[in-house]
């Protein structure tokens, strides 16, 4: 399983010499095995996305986190919309209100956007999700509502040997009193469960933290807590707070080195970055 | 066992921070959570106990009409809630632990998910207003 990171940062996308080694674009990544295509998340990061090859089973699968604007901005510049020859299926969490459909229509359609999904000439198939699990191609996914305002789910992706887990916004320690001890209480725990490789929400140091209850984010110490808890391999700390600066982000870093000594390898999530699972 | 599905997190951590009794209840009414101020009329604590089986939490309480008669199960909130899915409150009188006889009401309702499935229940206990 292949996993390339396409954006990383959090809530807007963000242009200053300061963010260029993190990168200022939105949620985007792209998880490959074989023939198979997923593009997680439509944050500003997807409209740099190039596949390489030709896409060889003309198919491309979006799965999105949730409907935020940072999670969806990207969609209008994904290049195999335009694609006539391509199939492009959009996953995304089931509202009780409107269709997947109609609500990215609300962004997708005029004067937001100037293109209406039904002009897309690609072949376009939705797909609602809640607590669910299913297949494409050799992946079985695993999607399940998380803490997060709206409905939110996070992604738990097996491949053939190896196991990803994305939830880019998550804040399993709402509460009084912090992360629950007992790990049944804990949003999103079984996605996270022994997974290979982690990409969590880590947008805020624990003093920021204090003054963001109820955001929908984490703190780093929250994130590597669940980590720990969860007995992941590697986590990737992301979703950058669009304030922190390149300096302030290798000083949190620093300073989790210092005051944590997981047995786990983890580190800030960087644009570009790419990694390959067993 | 798997994680609880987040509206049932969710109303814990709402229970966590009240200073009014609550219960939560999984579908089948074994007690999976009660909180401080629930613990102090139950007369145990949730670290001590964790959950409970419906059948050894529901004696517990005796619950009294108004001439000291025990009231059937089925017309208490909780049990319509678990029932039907659907909010229910009743004030009446419990015996509790310690033998003594409080009027309480209870408030119940049904958690329902964004799926649109039931999940569990939660009864509110409150020291029934005197008028």
């Amino acid at each position: 399983m292949k996993i390339k990171l396409w954006g990383v940062r959090g809530s807007i996308p963000t242009s200053s010499p300061e963010t260029k080694h993190y990168g200022g674009n939105t949620s985007c990544a792209v998880v490959s095995e074989g023939d198979n295509l997923l593009v997680l998340d439509g944050g500003s990061g997807m409209q740099q996305i190039s596949f390489g090859t030709p896409i060889v089973n003309k198919r491309v699968d979006i799965l999105l986190t949730h409907l935020h604007l940072d999670h969806i901005q990207g969609l209008g510049f994904f290049k195999p919309f335009f694609d006539q020859n391509l199939e492009v299926h959009i996953w995304g969490p089931a509202s009780n209100t409107q269709t997947l459909h109609s609500r990215l229509s609300r962004y997708l359609s005029p004067p937001l956007f100037p293109v209406m999904m039904r002009d897309l000439p690609c072949g376009l198939k939705f797909h609602e999700i809640e607590n669910s699990e299913f297949k494409i191609g050799s992946f079985i996914i695993k999607s399940a509502y998380v803490i997060h305002p709206g409905p939110t789910v996070g992604y738990r992706i097996k491949g053939k040997n190896s196991i990803f887990t994305y939830i880019p916004d998550h804040e399993p320690a709402l509460g009084r009193e912090g992360m629950p001890k007992d790990n049944k209480w804990i949003s999103g725990y079984d996605l996270v469960e022994d997974a290979d490789l982690l990409f969590h929400d880590g947008q805020y140091t624990a003093a920021e933290y204090q003054n963001k209850k109820g955001w929908g984010h984490s703190s780093l110490d929250d994130a590597l807590l669940l980590a720990s808890k969860a007995r992941v391999k590697h986590l990737l700390l992301a979703h950058h707070d669009p304030s922190h600066t390149d300096g302030q982000l290798n000083e949190m870093y620093t300073d989790l080195k210092r005051n944590y000594h997981y047995s786990f390898e983890y580190e800030m999530a960087v644009e570009g970055m790419e990694f390959e699972l067993p | 066992m798997p994680a609880y599905e987040i509206e049932i997190i969710l109303n814990r951590q709402l229970a966590d921070c009240l200073s009014i009794p609550v219960f939560i209840t999984d579908t089948l009414g074994n007690l999976i959570f009660y909180n401080e101020p629930a613990e102090r009329i139950f007369g145990k604590r949730f670290e001590d106990t964790g959950e409970m089986p419906v059948e050894v939490w529901a004696t517990i309480f005796k619950p009294l009409d108004e001439l000291g008669a025990p009231i059937p199960p089925e017309e208490l909130p909780l049990v319509r809630t678990l029932r039907n899915c659907y909010p229910y409150h009743k004030t009446f009188w419990i015996e509790g632990l310690q033998g003594k006889t409080e009027k309480i009401s209870v408030t119940s309702y049904p958690i329902i998910g964004r799926a649109e499935k039931f999940l569990g229940a939660v009864a509110i206990f409150w020291k029934a207003k005197e008028e």
